[in-house]
């Protein structure tokens, strides 16, 4: 085995970690806020993809308008889906709420299928296809934007969360959101928030990784999961835990589809999943806090 | 008690003599569908239901159920008879070992750890081909025989699923007025308060997973000598979504819920066949609406509203 | 009957008890006093093996039962209830106490599955016994309601019903007055008791002063985690660590 094709597959494994790190981070926002894990999320990064195809086909508005049209879009699925499903619900058990939002995340599903149909969509990239040589390994461009954009909104995550209002006011909310609510944060507000902030994430992930992987109605499914799996690495953190986690489990399953077998490249991070939870329900980094499960 | 008994033996009458009521073969082979989607139901809703402990991958144990009856009777020729009990026992077994991890986790974590783990099992049916024949699936698995009646047409089969999945809901409709059954809804309602009482919660949720586990592996052995042929599309992660919901809509903690969430979720694509691939637009809006409006599901939730309509006339 | 020795437990770094010990005499009723904050309930918490204690031991009848979980002190016949009562809120008051017997009946859950004769006559043993309890607390008019259906003071009851139908030697009831009215604390106190005359012996931490006064043979005083005192009701009412303790006096 070369040392070109390990870095060739560590490479590819980074920028779809990347994508299951937005995604987890969005798991991850949601739950602190809530308490809810949103079976719903991947279906977020289902329609990102989808809905930038439509602005892009349909509408015929160029690749830099029709992103933030998709991402406003899935955000206001977002809202509908915390103000029609959530909030009205009267017994918020945690039964009801894994019911509730999977029954939210396959009627999404199929309501895509309705509009968008069971075929496979492919999204230009962002700027071309001509590999880029980095060692003995390629990479398109595309991964590189992943990996920017990953970046960037991991950034602005940090900004909103540690030097703004609201973001502090999460904060609270993840630490104690009855005594959040006692000094006068409106907790309620911020689950909306976190609905929010969620949703346009995974938006964002399902466009930026849609070039590389292809979309169709279905795809939310897998990469949600699979984004859960970052976050439990990351013990549910909103922040760079996460992120490692999601870089983790992308590298595992590059390595592994490549060096192992490619039929189990999806078990890889399912096996990874089961046993975090069996050993460290906390998460790789986290101390131990037996509150979480 | 005495209740209880003569409203299942009204249903068992029922049920045996329905085949001449509904004559006709094509609804027979759905009849058949409604017996095993019962069963299955009834083994997710004495885990969720009953104990209150969600799975997502109860799919799984209902296709190892398949797929090792399938095997053991294809490859290695073993008799059906001896096949189904051989694959409970394994199910059962590899679900008792995998409870005990899996059922210290809570709510939401339970959730997604039996969902990853219906999909390991789903994997290992797409990927094992020299087993199972991949994704392409299992054929020729033998009909099962008994006294020289080979379960081989609707009707036979519609007696051969009945019988079981009636035993099936005997059987848990006694647990559920037992002590165990006591002791698993009280597991639901306060686990502390349980097992400050001595009830010993993590083993209990073990056994009636494993329990579970081996009336959903019986159904999947059921359906494998009944279709002769499996293939995985039958136990995707899908499949176990079908299940929760039939369970939810039937009424968490009802077995003839669990019936008629069954029935009512087997017949509804029969009935819009046109609009086939979007069944799951109506699972998941079903799903959404039980849970906000209806949260007994319609087996409690059927009789207040006939109570409220009641009432209304009454005042008009 | 119950010895505490040296009970630490520290969470994150705040020190919750601070070694506290004492022992409990077969047959008294002892109250566990102290301000908001003491480590009462934490205290509870680790000797009815919800919580594990940093350090310290638990004896129970002679025998160490430290670290043990709930459901084997039950076994042990020591038993406890909850401030905010733990009901089984979807079954009946009936069944609810049914649950109660569960260490006193042995049947599992093949056989109760299959509805083996033995299991029966188990099933009648259990009801009977869990109406016997339903009388004794006089709330066996409410045995075929919804548990989660009932007033708060009548929960109450029900609770310890529940609890004594594993027929305890040793009872804990955490703050069982909270919540009550005047009319039902005074029933209570009269419960309580009856029960120590059945031969149990009752541990309550309670808020209540009156309650405790009364009908308490023994007092242990917490304060910030610490054993202040033990002693009789009038020890403790004329001590003055304990009034200090009460009204803040921080000199």
């Amino acid at each position: 085995m070369q040392f070109d094709q390990i870095l060739q597959y560590v490479l590819s494994g980074l920028s779809t970690g990347a994508i299951y790190a937005l995604i987890g981070i969005g798991f991850s926002i949601i739950y602190n806020a809530t308490g809810i894990i949103n079976f719903a999320q991947g279906e977020f990064v289902m329609l990102g993809g989808l809905l930038t195809l439509s602005c892009l086909e349909l509408l015929k508005l160029p690749l830099w308008a029709a992103i933030p049209c998709a991402i406003a879009v899935s955000t206001v699925v977002g809202i509908l889906f915390e103000r029609l499903a959530i909030r009205p619900l009267k017994q918020p058990t945690p039964i009801n709420l894994v019911i509730i939002t999977i029954g939210g995340s396959i009627l999404i599903r199929g309501l895509a299928m309705l509009v968008w149909g069971k075929d496979t969509h492919a999204i230009p990239p962002f700027s071309g296809d001509t590999p880029i040589a980095i060692g003995g390994a390629t990479i398109l461009p595309q991964h590189l934007w992943i990996l920017a954009i990953t970046l960037l909104i991991i950034v602005i995550n940090k900004v909103y969360f540690y030097h703004t209002i609201s973001g502090k006011a999460m904060r609270a909310c993840s630490y104690n959101r009855r005594a959040a609510g006692l000094v006068g944060i409106d907790v309620r507000r911020m689950v909306l928030f976190s609905f929010i902030i969620s949703s346009a994430m995974g938006a964002v992930a399902g466009i930026i990784v849609a070039p590389l992987t292809m979309t169709a109605y279905d795809v939310g499914v897998m990469l949600g999961l699979k984004g859960f799996c970052a976050a439990i690495i990351g013990g549910m953190s909103s922040g760079i835990s996460t992120v490692i986690g999601g870089l983790i489990l992308g590298v595992l399953e590059s390595l592994g589809a490549g060096l192992i077998s490619s039929g189990y490249k999806d078990a890889i991070a399912f096996i990874i999943l089961l046993l975090i939870l069996f050993i460290r329900p906390q998460g790789l980094f986290g101390k131990a806090d037996s509150e979480r499960v | 008690m005495k209740k209880d008994l003569l409203l299942f033996t009204v249903f068992s009458i029922f049920i045996m003599l329905a085949p001449q009521l509904f004559s006709g073969g094509y609804l027979m082979n759905v009849l058949v569908f409604v017996g095993i989607n019962t069963m299955l139901a009834i083994a997710l809703n004495l885990l969720l239901g009953y104990a209150g402990q969600i799975s997502l991958g109860h799919a799984g144990f209902f296709g190892l159920g398949a797929y090792l009856s399938g095997i053991l009777t294809t490859t290695y020729s073993l008799n059906p008879w001896i096949a189904m009990p051989a694959a409970a026992i394994a199910v059962g077994f590899l679900a008792g070992i995998i409870g005990f991890p899996i059922l210290k986790l809570k709510g939401h974590y339970l959730a997604m750890a039996t969902l990853g783990l219906g999909i390991i099992i789903f994997i290992v049916f797409n990927e094992t081909i020299e087993l199972t024949g991949g994704p392409s699936g299992l054929p020729g698995i033998p009909n099962l025989e008994l006294a020289g009646i080979i379960f081989d047409s609707d009707v036979k089969n519609y007696y051969l699923i009945w019988g079981f999945t009636l035993a099936v809901m005997l059987f848990s409709l006694n647990l559920s007025n037992s002590r165990i059954g006591r002791s698993l809804r009280a597991i639901h309602d306060s686990e502390v308060a349980a097992q400050v009482l001595g009830v010993n919660a993590r083993l209990l949720k073990v056994q009636i997973f494993a329990l579970s586990a081996v009336i959903s592996s019986l159904a999947g052995s059921l359906y494998a000598h009944t279709m002769t042929f499996v293939s995985p599309a039958s136990f995707g992660f899908n499949f176990s979504i079908e299940l929760l919901t039939m369970v939810v809509i039937g009424g968490l903690g009802s077995i003839y819920g669990s019936f008629l969430g069954a029935t009512l979720l087997t017949l509804l694509p029969e009935f819009l066949r046109a609009a086939h691939d979007y069944d799951i637009i109506i699972y998941g809006g079903l799903l959404m609406l039980m849970v906000m409006y209806m949260p007994g599901g319609l087996v409690r939730g059927i009789p207040v509203l006939f109570r409220k309509i009641v009432k209304k006339k009454g005042e008009s | 009957m119950l010895e505490v020795s040296a009970i630490t437990q520290i969470f994150g770094g705040v020190t919750a008890l601070d070694s506290v010990s004492f022992s409990i005499k077969k047959g008294d009723i002892t109250g566990v006093i102290g301000p908001n904050g003491a480590g009462k309930t934490t205290l509870f918490n680790i000797i009815s093996g919800i919580y594990q204690q940093s350090a310290g031991t638990v004896l129970l009848e002679g025998k160490d039962v430290t670290g043990l979980p709930p459901e084997k002190l039950a076994r042990l016949a020591m038993v406890r209830t909850f401030q905010n009562i733990e009901l089984f809120g979807a079954m009946t008051v009936l069944e609810n106490v049914m649950v109660g017997m569960h260490t006193k009946s042995s049947s599992g859950l093949l056989a109760c599955a299959l509805k083996m004769p033995w299991t029966i006559s188990e099933e009648r043993r259990i009801r009977n016994g869990a109406i016997k309890w339903l009388e004794f607390t006089g709330i066996i008019d409410l045995a075929d309601h919804t548990a989660g259906s009932l007033p708060f003071g009548k929960g109450r009851l029900l609770e310890i019903a529940r609890a004594l139908a594993v027929e305890p030697r040793i009872i804990l009831m955490d703050e069982p007055a909270a919540g009550l009215n005047s009319q039902e604390t005074l029933g209570l106190a009269q419960l309580i008791k009856r029960i120590r005359d059945l031969g149990i012996t009752v541990v309550l931490v309670e808020h209540d002063m009156e309650l405790v006064m009364d009908i308490c043979d023994r007092i242990v005083v917490l304060n910030l985690g610490k054993k202040l005192m033990e002693g009789t009701p009038r020890e403790i009412q004329e001590s003055p660590e304990v009034i200090a303790a009460y009204l803040g006096d921080d000199d």
